[in-house]
């Protein structure tokens, strides 16, 4: 990317209009006008607007790629509120072994607590309620909790060795989505729509999905902005595809009326607007016309998108009967898939419910039971399509949960507070290795011993795929220049192929 | 007239302009300012200035390593200072980055055009390169002696003298200004605007509303300056205008009505936004306004108003997250008015200096914390335990306060009986503060005290406290709190400031497009008494604010971005400015004055959606009853971490942080909400039914005056023809059923006259919505 191109993007914002101006002169305007779409100018009846990018869908800033890139979407399946690795990835026979023994001092070596287990007298160990199994090729252990992803071991690598710096819901979340922890950044897939931009003139290029989860269904809260656009031009913020009854805010035709309606509202529109930009020559008319083609297009490539009543039975039974209510994250995985059809860059699901501070047993079963069997087929459905090779899904929370019990342990039940040194993600798709453990906790599942993976790692390591690399993708804002990694990560080059 | 004015100025002139730093201002600074320039295409200048043709290339490219940040320069060797670039280096003490006027001994001019990656500035690895053009331009510089000037902004403003015109264009000393730099530039100013479109300019600009039918035909009739100079006295005293103006300091001062993480929590900050109305509303001159926020408290025998006024700084976000140590948020409390001072009154990014040096501006760590000092002797609390817990320091107040003093505060919309309110204090014992060590809330270093940097003005002999950081900001001398308030003035009234970074006026920030006049307006502001409504009414006297928008071919390719001014700047309407329009278009809009923030309409499900186990009034939406649906904007309640969707997409600040300029951007789902919104259908419909009322059976004259309404002009021939077939076409889909007349005028709380013929009224509903959505509604022309 040239330091042009970042300088054009931040006049774009500066005064974007005045800019347009420019950009319809011709004067080191393509790059601009095919950032912000490519039927910008397509009235052009003056002559005067002549930039026109040719390909479908929207460019973004990067002229081109740093390196070529493996996948060219990512669907990111987050699950909000902290799972417990110890009950479903990081196999700990010796917290079972040790049940009701203190956490020994020297392995919680000073690890800050959060002020919900610090009163505690005790820090009891517990290991899982439920029985763990190897599976696939490589043996590797899988909760009984999630038969499904057991049986796609082979397909993914999962990461045991993730840590973070935060250790509080808000700042990790917004750490993982925007790579810092106090709000106000770009999240992931706004960075990516900058860079990248759309091969979808009909849908944005960033676009999220919500459901809730049953474990702990009054658990943790989102916030909207998580998918915002931060410091970057509104264009690139996600939009978010609801269950309700607008798929996406103001989508729908006011009631009574008729996509017909509509359009006879929009020819009535752009030969006003079209008048009126004879009279003033300002090209920022010519854009709002553009803007609501867009809109028009979409109030009929959103709901074809999320009408999933025409999928055939078979999928139905891969992704579970949870995929047939709209909403839940079976139905939303479902979607996901179909968004990635239609090459949406970021996908990002958001599954609430992983907080699960007391009575953990019984909150992860159920919540295990919403994510397993859809997560699964959404990688068995992209395999058997061929988008699994060009597409990057990504699995996991925002931290860990403690090896200890939080508040009472009984026969039956305990609970684990928030653990920030070590949790387990996994990754599935282009370039990914298949069938990878990678990374390693001591026996206690407390600390890790090998192969540390940071967020800022992971971060990198997903720009890395999409052939960027995550040390040039600058954004400069207030004299600096940011990026989605702040000062750290490293490409994480083991698990790639 | 422009004669007169003339003699004028000259006898004003007599102060001789002294500042080296803007005198160097040559008729080539547009071609400094690379955001707008493909490089390849630049003419190096014969004179290289150091302000506007040197320094930004240093600062961008270089001082990342080489630069204020004493940790982080390598090589032991510094660009900003020339003590530091002149000197000595190397072990042998045998060569020089910089020799003034021998290139051929300046090792710089070396390393930036090498071709070996090893000796190559900036090294590969920076991600950082220098165009062709740039490398140029540091040649010629230690050419022609390698001289440094102080940063422009850090130099207090001086008296310009005001140039000398034999053109009868021009008003005031402002067109002056600017007729020089459109000189340099062969530009020609635009003709004056017409009257309908300068009157809704102003009115727009000074109220965030548009002008009334009566404001329109009293102003053609008799379109004087006279006139218009009475128009606009009028507007800067109406309360609109006092709202207008609050508007935009909730964005400074990151006003929200909810704590702003994880649950986030109801707070009650509203009085305080009373009062920030009631002081404009009042032209509480800028120096009293400010000095009240920071440090009303401090004040001799402070009144409530003072401390009430302080609630500005306790407008960050509070967390209430179980679990978090407080501690750290209570740092990230006192680094927000750190900031937010930076922001809003400094104009400098004092955030960047929190983790180690800045690295482009002289401030140090130490100073960062000298500044943050100011804010960290509060007695608050990092954490709140609940919904119900409220965050001290607090007042309470009742309608004894009100009766008493706080007269302004709309208490009879209030359920509430003793409203708490935040504000500043404080400790009987102060806390000592520390540089924290990169940054982190825990890592005490150096115990640090109330203080200012030297580069911007020393502290001199104030108390050490809020009051005397008050003081040090309204110094005459101080370089940036006149240019920074008054560059946001000038902002809101041509859409950039002379600034366009108003935020930053750092190294890294944008250069003044007409600097003397930066300078000209900064000590007039100061001088005649921080009255922000004379400044206001002296631009909008001006012949530059009255130009006409329209631009030629010619004036595009030259100045795209309108720095020069030779035209005035289309704007769109700000997300309050647009959706109070539809409300005065239809009727609807409730002139209530302050009071609990409302709820208007707002998609369904979406705090719902997102909201925790935390419960407390935040957790699901209720609109508000009666006329408060219709309030203006400004009194919509703001969630923070679920802000209004609506605004949102037209570019409102998010609340999270001090911000003093919004995006203007254009998006599909900007479309989205002007064809979709409730707000907007109902507004429409409200509107079609007044003119049917109004001018019964004539469907042309309807629509004309909808239109009217909306763009605040007639609409000519050509135009009143399309919309009347417009509504022709719409009437024939109501009456054969392609409109489901019943639904669609249900929409929203209004009724609807039973006297009026449905179909008409939903096909004239349908084209005073399309008026509503022309680009020229949402603009100001």
């Amino acid at each position: 990317m040239s330091e042009k191109k970042i300088l054009e993007e931040r006049a774009l914002i500066l005064n974007r209009r005045s800019f347009l101006g420019k950009a319809a002169m011709g004067i080191g305007g393509i790059g601009l006008a095919s950032l912000i779409g490519n039927n910008l100018y397509k009235k052009g009846s003056n002559g005067l607007f002549t930039a026109d990018s040719g390909a479908g869908g929207v460019k973004g800033v990067l002229d081109s790629l740093h390196h070529p890139a493996k996948v060219k979407r990512v669907i990111y399946l987050f699950q909000s509120g902290g799972p417990s690795q110890l009950e479903l990835f990081d196999y700990k026979p010796l917290l079972n072994q040790r049940r009701g023994e203190d956490l020994p001092e020297s392995i919680r070596d000073g690890q800050r607590l959060t002020g919900m287990t610090s009163g505690q007298d005790r820090f009891p160990l517990v290991g899982s309620n439920f029985g763990f199994q190897k599976h696939g090729k490589n043996g590797t252990w899988i909760s009984d909790l999630l038969p499904h992803t057991a049986k796609m071991v082979d397909d993914i690598c999962i990461i045991k060795s993730m840590y973070t710096e935060a250790i509080n819901h808000d700042p990790a979340v917004t750490f993982f989505q925007t790579g810092s922890q106090q709000p106000g950044r770009p999240s992931i897939g706004s960075w990516l729509s900058y860079g990248l931009g759309s091969e979808n003139e009909n849908l944005p290029a960033f676009t999220v999905l919500l459901s809730r989860g049953t474990g702990r269904p009054n658990g943790q809260p989102l916030y909207t902005r998580l998918w915002g656009n931060g410091f970057l031009h509104s264009l690139h913020q996600g939009v978010q595809f609801r269950a309700a009854k607008d798929p996406v805010l103001y989508l729908n035709d006011p009631k009574g009326t008729t996509a017909q309606v509509k359009r006879a509202m929009l020819d009535q529109l752009e030969e006003l607007n079209d008048q009126h930009f004879q009279e003033t020559g300002d090209p920022e008319i010519q854009s709002r016309i553009s803007q609501y083609e867009m809109a028009y297009r979409m109030q009929t490539s959103v709901p074809d998108v999320m009408d999933t009543t025409k999928e055939p039975d078979y999928i139905y039974k891969m992704y579970g009967s949870d995929a047939k209510i709209p909403g839940t994250y079976a139905a939303n995985c479902l979607l996901a898939r179909r968004l990635a059809e239609k090459d949406v860059r970021f996908i990002q699901l958001y599954h609430m419910g992983w907080d699960q501070h007391d009575n953990l047993p019984g909150a992860i079963q159920k919540q295990a039971k919403d994510v397993d069997q859809a997560s699964a087929a959404l990688i068995a459905d992209l395999k058997q399509r061929g988008l699994l090779e060009d597409t990057l899904v990504v699995w996991g929370g925002e931290f860990g949960r403690t090896n200890y019990s939080q508040g009472l342990l009984t026969d039956t039940t305990y609970g684990r507070d928030h653990h920030p040194r070590c949790f387990t993600m996994w990754m599935a798709g282009g370039g990914i290795k298949q069938g990878m453990v990678y990374g390693e906790t001591d026996e206690f599942g407390y600390n890790i011993v090998k192969n540390p993976v940071h967020v800022h790692d992971f971060q990198a390591t997903m720009l890395h795929q999409l052939g960027i690399d995550h040390e040039k993708f600058t954004y400069k804002y207030q004299g600096r220049r940011f990026r989605l990694t702040d000062v750290e990560g490293t490409v994480i080059k083991d698990i790639l192929t | 007239m422009a004669a007169k004015f003339l003699n004028r100025i000259v006898k004003i002139a007599s102060v001789i302009f002294s500042c080296i730093v803007l005198i160097s201002c040559t008729p080539n600074t547009d071609k400094t300012i690379a955001i707008s320039e493909g490089a390849s295409q630049k003419q190096v200048p014969e004179k290289i200035d150091f302000t506007f043709h040197v320094k930004p290339i240093l600062s961008d490219r270089c001082f990342k390593c080489h630069g204020p940040d004493k940790n982080a320069v390598e090589g032991n060797f510094s660009l900003h200072s020339p003590e530091e670039a002149y000197k000595v280096l190397g072990e042998l003490k045998d060569h020089f980055a910089i020799v003034p006027g021998d290139v051929s001994k300046s090792e710089l001019v070396k390393r930036i055009y090498s071709d070996d990656s090893n000796v190559l500035m900036p090294p590969p690895e920076s991600n950082l390169v220098l165009e062709d053009y740039e490398k140029a331009i540091l040649k010629k510089w230690i050419e022609q002696g390698a001289v440094y000037k102080t940063h422009w902004a850090f130099v207090p403003p001086t008296q310009p003298e005001v140039p000398e015109t034999d053109n009868d264009w021009g008003n005031n000393e402002i067109d002056a200004f600017v007729l020089k730099i459109l000189k340099q530039n062969n530009l020609k100013s635009n003709e004056r605007a017409s009257n309908e479109k300068l009157l809704r300019r102003i009115t727009f600009d000074l109220t965030g509303l548009p002008p009334t039918m009566k404001q329109i035909k009293s102003f053609i009739e008799n379109p004087t300056d006279h006139t218009y100079e009475t128009i606009i006295d009028s507007l800067l005293e109406s309360v609109d205008y006092a709202e207008n103006m609050a508007a935009e300091w909730m964005d400074i001062a990151r006003y929200a009505d909810t704590h702003g993480y994880q649950d986030d929590f109801e707070r009650t900050m509203w009085p305080w936004r009373d009062w920030v109305i009631h002081a404009f509303k009042e032209n509480m001159p800028y120096d009293q306004f400010v000095t009240y926020q920071l440090a009303g408290d401090l004040l001799p025998n402070a009144n409530l108003e003072q401390i009430l006024a302080t609630g500005f700084n306790r407008n960050h976000k509070i967390t209430a997250e179980g679990g978090v140590i407080p501690e750290e948020y209570r740092v990230e409390y006192v680094e927000d008015r750190t900031t937010t001072l930076g922001t809003a009154f400094l104009g400098l990014t004092l955030e960047c200096a929190r983790c180690h040096d800045h690295k482009y501006d002289p401030i140090s760590q130490k100073e960062h914390f000298q500044f943050y000092s100011f804010f960290n002797t509060i007695p608050e609390q990092g954490l709140l335990a609940n919904a119900a817990e409220l965050p001290t320091p607090y007042i309470t107040i009742t309608s004894k306060e009100v009766d008493d003093v706080l007269g302004f505060i709309n208490l009879q919309k209030s359920q509430m009986k003793e409203i708490p309110v935040m504000v500043m204090k404080e400790m009987e014992k102060p806390r000592s503060s520390f540089v924290l060590d990169r940054g982190v809330y825990n890592q005490h270093t150096t115990e640090v005290f109330p203080d200012t940097p030297e580069s911007i003005l020393p502290f001199n002999e104030y108390p050490k406290n809020r009051l005397g950081l008050a003081k040090w900001l309204f110094e005459d001398e101080h370089p940036l709190t006149a240019r920074v308030a008054v560059n946001r003035l000038w902002q809101r009234m041509f859409g950039n400031g002379i600034v366009a970074t108003s935020f930053d006026f750092g190294n890294q920030g944008a250069l003044p497009t007409h600097p003397e006049l930066l300078d000209f307006l900064a000590i007039k502001y100061r001088t005649e008494g921080w009255d922000t409504r004379k400044i206001l009414k002296y631009i909008a006297m001006s012949a530059t604010y009255q130009q006409d928008t329209k631009s030629t071919k010619e004036k595009l390719e030259q100045d795209p971005e309108n720095k020069f001014l030779a035209r005035a700047s289309r704007l769109r309407l700000s997300a309050e400015a647009i959706r109070d329009q539809a409300l005065v278009f239809s009727g609807l809009l409730s002139r209530d004055v302050g009071g609990p923030s409302v709820k208007p309409y707002q998609p369904e499900g979406i705090w719902e959606e997102t909201t925790g186990g935390g419960g407390g009034s935040t957790a699901s939406y209720t609109l508000s009853e009666g006329d408060d649906v219709y309030r203006k904007s400004l009194y919509t309640f703001w969630k923070r971490t679920v802000p209004p969707p609506s605004m949102m997409i037209f570019d409102s600040s998010s609340r999270d942080y001090c911000s003093v300029k919004r995006q203007e951007t254009n998006t599909p789902l900007q479309a989205l909400v002007l064809l979709n919104d409730p707000q907007m259908v109902e507004a429409a419909r409200v509107a079609a039914v007044g003119e049917m009322i109004a001018n019964p059976g004539a469907e042309s004259e309807q629509i004309r005056m909808l239109f009217y309404k909306a763009t605040s002009r007639l609409p000519n021939e050509v135009e009143i023809q399309s919309l009347v077939g417009y509504y022709s076409q719409m009437l024939k889909k109501a009456e054969n059923g392609e409109i489901n007349v019943s639904e669609y005028l249900s929409i929203g709380r209004s009724a609807v006259p039973s006297e009026l013929n449905t179909d008409a009224l939903v096909a004239m509903a349908l084209t005073a919505h399309t008026i509503l959505n022309l680009d020229e509604t949402i603009n100001r022309g």
